[in-house]
């Protein structure tokens, strides 16, 4: 039963500003992932709810108490580094014990305590090992293990497979979402992977620069990002966007993508969603390659383009498309396109779309 | 496998011209060194071993008698030679203790941002770089009990520090643990910067207090470095000699190493000394032997 709440945080090092006015609210049981690039503040404030960082100004509350000035041992918060932070002179069995023979818990307790995450975890037979003598991904549950063990408030982890190779990463993002289900416990997890955090969390916090950028549920913000920096974070490929300007033809409104001689062909609405900005240079427009619909054969409302590079994925393929000086990456199925060059037509789904204003902000268009 | 290693001469080089190889300048280097440690520590090291089981005096020109183990049996047999030893173990235990702990304690004050840490630690560091004979001189006066400062800084009056045969040896170990403390805060200084800081992090994570932290996280970590510092300083106060010699001249301060001198160069019975610094070199060896068994327990990990 813990809730986490900063309220107006800032973080300085030196004079640069690491976190800026950053406010939240964490539920009870809630996953949060905290997104952003390296260098965004995201560990920062990570660290900061640790207690392994002092905050600068704002609160920090656990359960509507301030914690910002106690030691992070009076806060009951468990942690997992990213760089496993094993103590490399004991045993794993030790290594899960040190937070239980910390507090002086009695010898049976933490025998059973140890013995009980341990098969959580699936580490049992490796109890007895050091952790020099464990794979990545046993060394990870190992640190995950001392964390939960104890039962704490709320689980703290900073990139925690982020060191892993990219299948047992696969297999640990499975594993630590099966055990936040399991064992239930407030999470914040920090990474810069947008396909983690999208696969973990219930809710994502979106940072730049120290500054949160959107908090929304995975599909929240892969749908309606706020602004373009989260609609070119979130999502692999990244979205398109291009500048574009919107135009009324033939009781429809059309969507020009600059330096193209047509425009595509938009429900009528978006004339009055745009609040007047519909000039290039005060609009961009930004559509996922999925939104981008390929086809062979002249149809209505497609247009001509050309292929230029096609990446093919197994699964299905990314072409980049030319249409007047911009590219589009469309999604089609897997060997659609048959060569670079190639003259097809294209189409875009309008409610894929999103329309940002000139500094990046979304206009908020849902069509 | 060496010669594989070695970069290849510069063929304008002077020695290329003067045909010379790489293995031939390596020899040059490696020879003379090779000839001197034979020359002057093996050579001896062999012969003295000769000498100890003769009755050999290099006083007189009496030629040398085979006495067979003899010298040992009568060494070993004495109890003078063993309170000799008890003296030396106990001024080794003093003195290791004294300086792990001075030392340990100023590497942990040193481990932090500090001000001016560079030039403390350099400063610190000067008492290793004084000779043993001069140290020997300089505390002699600091402990003098009419004039010596340390005396008038405590208040103790005249208090006999080195004329006191209870309180001598100490005074000597006191000497050795100012000398020497300095070179184990350096080991373990290096031993506990290279303690990862995210293990820190770890058990203030994990709730660890300040102590149980030190115990259970420093300590086992610098030990492998405090080891090597220990068995350093141990062999270094077993064969502790000028520094005694010089201070003072108690019975009670009479170590191994000077009874080995009065021994040799006093009484000139060669022979017979000749067989104590083996039994001496025996015991540093087992001693060591011991230590890096320890070591090597600590470091497998």
């Amino acid at each position: 039963m813990t809730q986490i709440e900063l309220r107006g945080v800032q973080k300085f090092f030196g004079t640069v500003q690491v976190i800026k006015d950053l406010n939240l609210k964490i539920e009870d049981n809630e996953f949060i992932v905290l997104l952003g690039q390296s260098g965004c503040g995201k560990t920062t404030t990570l660290r900061g709810i640790a207690g392994l960082e002092t905050i600068d100004e704002g609160d920090i509350l656990i359960d509507g108490q301030p914690v910002q000035h106690l030691k992070c041992s009076d806060r009951d918060i468990a942690m997992v580094f990213q760089s496993f932070s094993l103590y490399p002179h004991m045993t794993v069995y030790e290594n899960i014990a040190f937070p239980l023979r910390a507090t002086r818990m009695s010898r049976t307790e933490v025998d059973k305590a140890v013995r009980e995450i341990a098969q959580v975890l699936r580490i049992t037979d490796l109890l007895g090992r050091k952790p020099s003598a464990l794979s990545g991904g046993d060394m990870q549950r190992v640190a995950i293990g001392r964390a939960l063990v104890r039962r704490p408030k709320a689980m703290l982890m900073d990139e925690p497979i982020g060191a892993l190779d990219a299948k047992l990463r696969e297999d640990m993002r499975g594993e630590i979402k099966r055990l936040h289900v399991k064992q239930g416990s407030t999470t914040i997890y920090v990474t810069h992977d947008q396909i983690e955090a999208m696969s973990l969390a219930d809710r994502i916090v979106i940072m730049h620069e120290g500054v949160l950028q959107q908090v929304g549920s995975p599909e929240d913000v892969y749908k309606y990002p706020s602004n373009l920096f989260v609609a070119q974070f979130v999502g692999s490929p990244v979205m398109n966007v291009a500048k574009a300007s919107v135009s009324e033809a033939g009781g429809e409104a059309r969507v020009t993508v600059d330096g193209a001689a047509e425009g595509f062909a938009f429900p009528r609405e978006l004339l009055g969603k745009l609040n007047g900005k519909a000039a290039v240079g005060d609009l961009k427009l930004g559509i996922r390659p999925e939104g981008v619909l390929v086809r062979h054969e002249a149809a209505d409302g497609f247009l001509p383009v050309e292929a230029h590079i096609i990446e093919p994925l197994g699964s299905h393929d990314i072409v980049d498309l030319r249409i007047g000086g911009e590219m589009l990456r469309a999604r089609t199925k897997a060997g659609y396109v048959d060569k670079a060059g190639d003259r097809v037509f294209a189409r875009l789904d309008p409610s894929h779309a999103h329309f940002f204003d000139a500094s990046g902000q979304s206009l908020g268009v849902r069509l | 496998m060496a010669t594989a290693v070695m970069t290849r001469l510069d063929p304008q080089s002077r020695a290329a011209a003067r045909g010379w190889s790489d293995l031939t300048i390596r020899n040059l280097f490696v020879i003379p060194t090779i000839l001197f440690l034979i020359v002057f520590n093996i050579f001896p090291l062999i012969y003295s071993l000769g000498y100890s089981f003769t009755d050999f005096r290099a006083s007189t020109n009496a030629p040398a008698n085979f006495v067979g183990l003899q010298n040992y049996r009568e060494l070993l047999n004495d109890p003078f030679i063993w309170s000799n030893f008890a003296i030396t173990a106990k001024y080794v235990i003093v003195s290791v203790v004294g300086q792990v702990i001075v030392g340990f304690g100023m590497a942990m004050l040193l481990n932090r941002d500090i001000p001016l840490k560079g030039l403390l630690t350099t400063l610190l560091l000067l008492p290793m770089m004084l000779s043993m004979a001069v140290v020997g001189l300089f505390w002699k006066l600091l402990y003098d009990p009419s004039f010596g400062i340390i005396n008038y800084a405590l208040g103790l009056g005249t208090f006999e520090w080195l004329s006191n045969p209870n309180m001598a040896l100490y005074a000597v170990a006191l000497t050795d643990i100012w000398m020497w403390s300095p070179f184990v805060m350096l080991l373990s200084l290096a031993g506990l910067s290279a303690v990862p800081k995210h293990l820190y992090e770890a058990a203030a994570i994990d709730r660890a207090g300040p102590l149980y932290t030190f115990f259970r996280i420093t300590l086992p970590l610098v030990a492998p470095i405090l080891m090597i510092a220990i068995i350093f300083r141990t062999m270094e106060a077993f064969k502790t000699f000028d520094l005694a010699y010089i201070l003072t001249s108690q019975p009670t301060t009479e170590l191994i190493s000077i009874r080995l001198y009065k021994m040799a160069f006093q009484e000139w019975q060669t022979g017979r000394s000749c067989a104590l610094a083996y039994i001496v070199l025996i015991m540093i060896l087992a001693i060591t032997n011991i230590y890096v068994k320890y070591l090597n327990k600590v470091k497998e990990r």
